[in-house]
């Protein structure tokens, strides 16, 4: 039962890490847990929620079950790579204004998908916008804030 | 990187009301009583405890708390606990609030920031009470070593709890006090010739004359009791208390910094993975080792009687480990049938009976009413379902035990895992530290335990988050109903008697301070669930009218010993419910029972109002006698525009899109919150489905600490309720759980067409405060309910409001008289 380890490259937030890991271990857990960031998170670990989403190559990827071997040299960002908390990212920045969640756990989804949508789509439709976050969760249900904080961030793009 | 080092003050009392119990757990109130297991009893003897200490220093000797009581058990708890650090004694100001040099306050509490606000609504009361910037202010939550013991963050209760003339807000007011008493000296003025702002206290008139509050106590202590007299600051004062401040935790969430206790992460930490049953009831018969021998990173399985998990090094390979691990388990104990489960539910004995009023003539007035309505309501088990699975760290080494945990219930996890470990409760501390948002009992407490245990076998820190699965298939599910109602009208068209009588099931719920077994890894370590304890017939209803979990309608006078405690005018009133056994684990889930007795509630009302052609709101305010109650519904529905009329509408159409509108109200809890929603709809008559288009609620929960907080929770209740209403049901089939992912389990996504949410907020400073937290999802289920039938002319009795199941209803109206 051995497990081939490999040196996998990858650019997070801007900084580059060599990591020598089993090459089907999804994005995520290399992330989290090796290198403890705490943007992304395990929701359901299907692809289902989005609680674990990252930006790659200006895509919104669930990085629960994206197999880090198939990332190798790819520059990510993950929630903490967008801004601080001194100086927010503009759709961060969008979020607090209409503070918009409860418990916090879905933002990482939430963000980083619209982020990603309306980056490809400026001029995105409310219908659209709904669209690109069909798949994307948030249980405490602070929907109507979210969907404010996103078309904020989108009147502001345009 | 953290380390559970800090100040350690160990052993608290518990200063609650006792109220406060009753709000728990849901139903009808019960009182506390403390059985406890053979494996519980054996624990405490390996631990060098008998049954006696363990209650007194866990603090389940809640009932008839004293003064002499509470020092007696101090002293017990000295003798036992060895050298330990200085008691949190919940009547010192100090145990609440401390100063330091620079003038920098910092208050404890045990009321825990869930994601509900909770924590920005404590730092604008202990800064309001203190006269000094929220910045300047820092809270710590729920840490059993350093904060008191508030019990469960739980019923809409910490408003109440803290914001009235008790505990925190006591603390707040008795620390100013204290500090003009110390200026009065300091300065030579009289009290009522100083004003305190900002930290510093100057004499009225001389600005020169001040002392801050650093240099009055800075860094000492205050050591005095917590005032009985000490005087809130009136809400006409207030400054920041009442304002819409922003959740100071927002800018951290919102950038990815914010600490969730999945990112705890302490020196030499491993991960574990649990290896749950394949079925319900299942039992484990053998595990083998070899299966996972070798496997990179694997560290140990753990096997504790049906309890079974592994520990690796990374999370990934503890995954691979338990997918890998051979586990043989004898067949399930089988479930029934999910398609007629309600009739099972029904038919279920023994059972537990409660009257929560019974005026003895309630068959006598339904034979003389004009005519007698029924209908039979059904509600599932629903969950949790938390975004994030529960994740907990422990880390157990040899006899002390420290437990970063996200549970609502920091000293009663502490209590409970001394049990599962089999520790003294002082050599047990938990951390509270948030999780995703947990609505009620979620993994929250039962994934502390996986990693208490894992933790215990492997001597080191061990990380647990749970899989999806395990979350959702064995969490303690909000639990299913069924409610026959009946009333009797006269030839007025009003109700005469109301006759309402339900079925739920239950198994374990909170742990508490000593029922491990109430969660599924308690069980699976050999420890008992809450014996489930038959009653019938029921007796009579004692004491004063308790609506504590709505069974009750809000028409109803509910009259008990001789007092009148409802918000009704129906004075023929009889409310049965029964209790059955549960095949699954229940708790409370957002609003419980509340929930599900309101949906039977308020579209039972609205069908009584539709029969006699009156309009649902006039005929609500008709059979209300309390004020509170009949304005928010007034404020709901003039927000609304209402069209007061009688459902239906009178231009039914049979196909096409129908719109229509709907109302409903309720008395949370029977005195925590007033509210009332207004729901429109839009149902597509070819396929069943229900679009929401808007939402109207009123709330009255006294004097508003934030309003901007209130409505978050007001908007986020009535959509997560709306998500409930319309597509949230538990399923299985003769072994197990299938609901176990969110294919099968469905939670509106962010990109349904959400409605406007309006919120109408009423704020009155002249009662006491009461929770907002569980108003609003309490009432959705019956308002778009009422809305569906005021479009279509047609009742949905079932939750979830499926669209095969609206398409069903709309097919079953031809030939119906309800059909105009």
């Amino acid at each position: 039962m051995a497990v081939t380890m490999a040196t996998i490259s990858l650019t997070v937030n801007g900084r580059s890490h060599a990591l020598n890991v089993d090459p089907d271990t999804p994005l995520l857990y290399v992330l989290s847990d090796d290198l403890e960031l705490r943007g992304p998170k395990f929701g359901c670990g299907l692809g289902q929620c989005g609680a674990c989403t990252v930006i790659v190559r200006g895509r919104a990827v669930r990085s629960c079950v994206t197999p880090v071997g198939t990332l190798n040299r790819a520059d990510i960002t993950t929630l903490e790579g967008l801004g601080t908390s001194e100086r927010p990212h503009p759709i961060q920045q969008a979020f607090i204004d209409e503070q918009a969640a409860q418990c916090g756990f879905c933002l990482s989804g939430v963000i980083l998908t619209a982020k990603a949508f309306l980056d490809q789509n400026p001029r995105a439709t409310d219908p659209q916008i709904q669209q690109a976050m069909s798949t994307v969760l948030c249980r405490c249900f602070a929907h109507t804030r979210m969907l404010r904080a996103i078309k904020r961030y989108a009147q502001e793009k345009a | 990187m953290r380390s559970p080092e800090g100040p350690v003050r160990s052993e608290t009392l518990i200063l609650r009301r006792a109220q406060d119990e009753r709000r728990v757990e849901g139903l009808a109130p019960r009182r506390r009583t403390v059985t406890m297991t053979p494996d519980a009893r054996a624990a405490l003897a390996r631990a060098g405890f008998s049954r006696r200490d363990f209650l007194k220093t866990s603090g389940a000797l809640i009932v008839g708390f004293s003064a002499a009581g509470a020092a007696q058990r101090i002293g017990l708890a000295q003798r036992g606990g060895g050298a330990r650090g200085p008691q949190v004694d919940a009547r010192q100001l100090d145990s609440w609030i401390a100063i330091a040099t620079d003038g920098s306050v910092t208050a404890y509490t045990g009321k825990c920031e869930l994601g509900q606000g909770i924590s920005t609504a404590q730092l604008q009361l202990v800064a309001e009470e203190l006269s000094v910037p929220i910045a300047r202010v820092k809270l710590i939550q729920c840490d059993t070593s350093i904060a008191p013991d508030q019990g469960t963050t739980s019923g809409s209760q910490s408003t109440p709890t803290n914001f009235n003339e008790r505990n925190l807000a006591q603390a707040g007011a008795t620390a100013r006090e204290a500090l003009v008493r110390l200026a009065s000296e300091r300065l030579g003025a009289p009290v009522n010739q100083l004003a305190a702002a900002d930290g510093v206290i100057t004499v009225k008139g001389d600005a020169s004359k001040r002392v801050s509050y650093g240099e009055l106590v800075g860094g000492k202590k205050f050591s005095i009791p917590l005032s009985t007299t000490a005087k809130r600051k009136p809400a006409s004062e207030w400054t920041v208390l009442g304002k819409p401040v922003g959740r100071v935790d927002m800018p951290a969430m919102a950038t990815g910094q914010f600490e969730f206790v999945h990112n705890v992460r302490v020196p030499g930490m491993l991960h574990g993975r649990v290896v749950r049953p394949p079925a319900v009831g299942a039992t484990l018969v053998s595990v083998d080792e070899s299966s996972v021998r070798g496997l990179p990173g694997l560290v140990k399985v753990v096997v504790k009687k049906n309890f079974v998990g592994v520990v690796a090094e990374k999370p990934w390979q503890a995954i691979q480990a338990a997918n890998r691990l051979k586990a043989t388990w004898t067949p399930g104990v089988g479930l029934p049938s999910h398609r007629d489960f309600y009739d099972y539910l029904r038919k279920q004995k023994p059972s537990r009976d409660t009257f929560v009023v019974s005026s003895k003539d309630v068959d006598e007035k339904l034979a003389q009413a004009k005519e007698v309505l029924k209908a039979t309501y059904l509600h599932p088990y629903q969950m949790h379902g938390s975004i994030g699975s529960s994740c907990a760290v422990a880390d157990v080494q040899g006899d002390k035990a420290t437990i970063w945990s996200p549970t609502q219930s920091a000293h009663p996890t502490r209590s409970g895992s001394a049990l599962l470990l089999g520790l003294p409760v002082e050599n047990v501390r938990v951390i509270f530290t948030r999780g995703s948002g947990c609505y009620g009992i979620n993994g929250a407490d039962t994934v502390s335990y996986d990693a208490a245990l894992l933790s215990q076998a492997v001597g080191k820190p061990v990380r647990v988050q749970l899989s999806r699965r395990d979350e959702m298939a064995w969490e303690n599910y909000g639990v299913a109903f069924v409610i026959d109602q009946r009333v009797g009208i006269d030839a007025n068209g009003t109700i005469v008697a109301w006759d309402y009588e339900g079925w739920s099931p239950t198994l374990g719920g909170r742990p508490g301070y000593d029922r491990p077994g109430n969660v599924i890894t308690g069980q699976l370590a050999g420890f008992e669930p809450a014996a489930f304890t038959p009653r019938t017939p029921a007796p009579d209803p004692g004491g004063a009218f308790d609506n504590g979990g709505n069974t009750a309608p809000s028409y109803v006078t509910g009259c008990v010993g001789g007092k009148c405690g409802g918000t009704g005018t129906v004075r023929s009133e009889r409310v049965l419910s029964h209790t059955v056994k549960s095949h699954f684990f229940t708790g409370p889930l957002r609003s419980p029972s509340r929930l599900q007795n309101t949906f039977a509630h308020e579209c039972f009302m609205d069908e009584v109002a539709s029969r006699v052609k009156v309009d649902p709101v006039e005929y609500r305010l008709r059979h209300l006698s309390d004020a509170r109650l009949s304005h928010v519904v007034r404020e709901a529905a003039k927000a609304a525009r209402w069209e007061a009329r009688p459902s239906p509408r009178p231009d039914v159409r049979r196909t096409g899109i129908a719109g229509g509108r709907g109302i409903s109200c309720v008395l949370y809890e029977g005195d925590n919150g007033y509210a009332a929603m207004v729901a429109e709809v839009d149902v597509d008559q070819a396929t069943g489905r229900v679009r929401v288009k808007r939402i109207v609620v009123a709330q009255d929960c006294g004097p508003i600490s934030n309003p901007d907080g209130m409505r978050n929770q007001l908007e986020g209740g009535a959509l997560q309720g709306m998500s409930r209403a319309l597509g949230e049901e538990v399923t299985w089939d003769d072994q197990k759980v299938t609901s176990i992912d969110w294919r099968t389990y469905h939670s509106l996504p962010l990109g349904f067409e959400v409605p406007a949410v309006e919120s109408v907020l009423v704020n009155r400073t002249d009662v006491e405060a009461t929770g907002s937290g569980e108003t609003s999802i309490t009432i959705v289920a019956a308002a778009i309910g009422n809305a569906i039938f005021d479009a279509t002319g047609a009742r949905i009795r079932q939750v979830p409001f499926t669209p095969e199941r609206v398409k069903a209803a709309l097919d079953a109206r031809i030939g119906s008289s309800a059909l105009l």
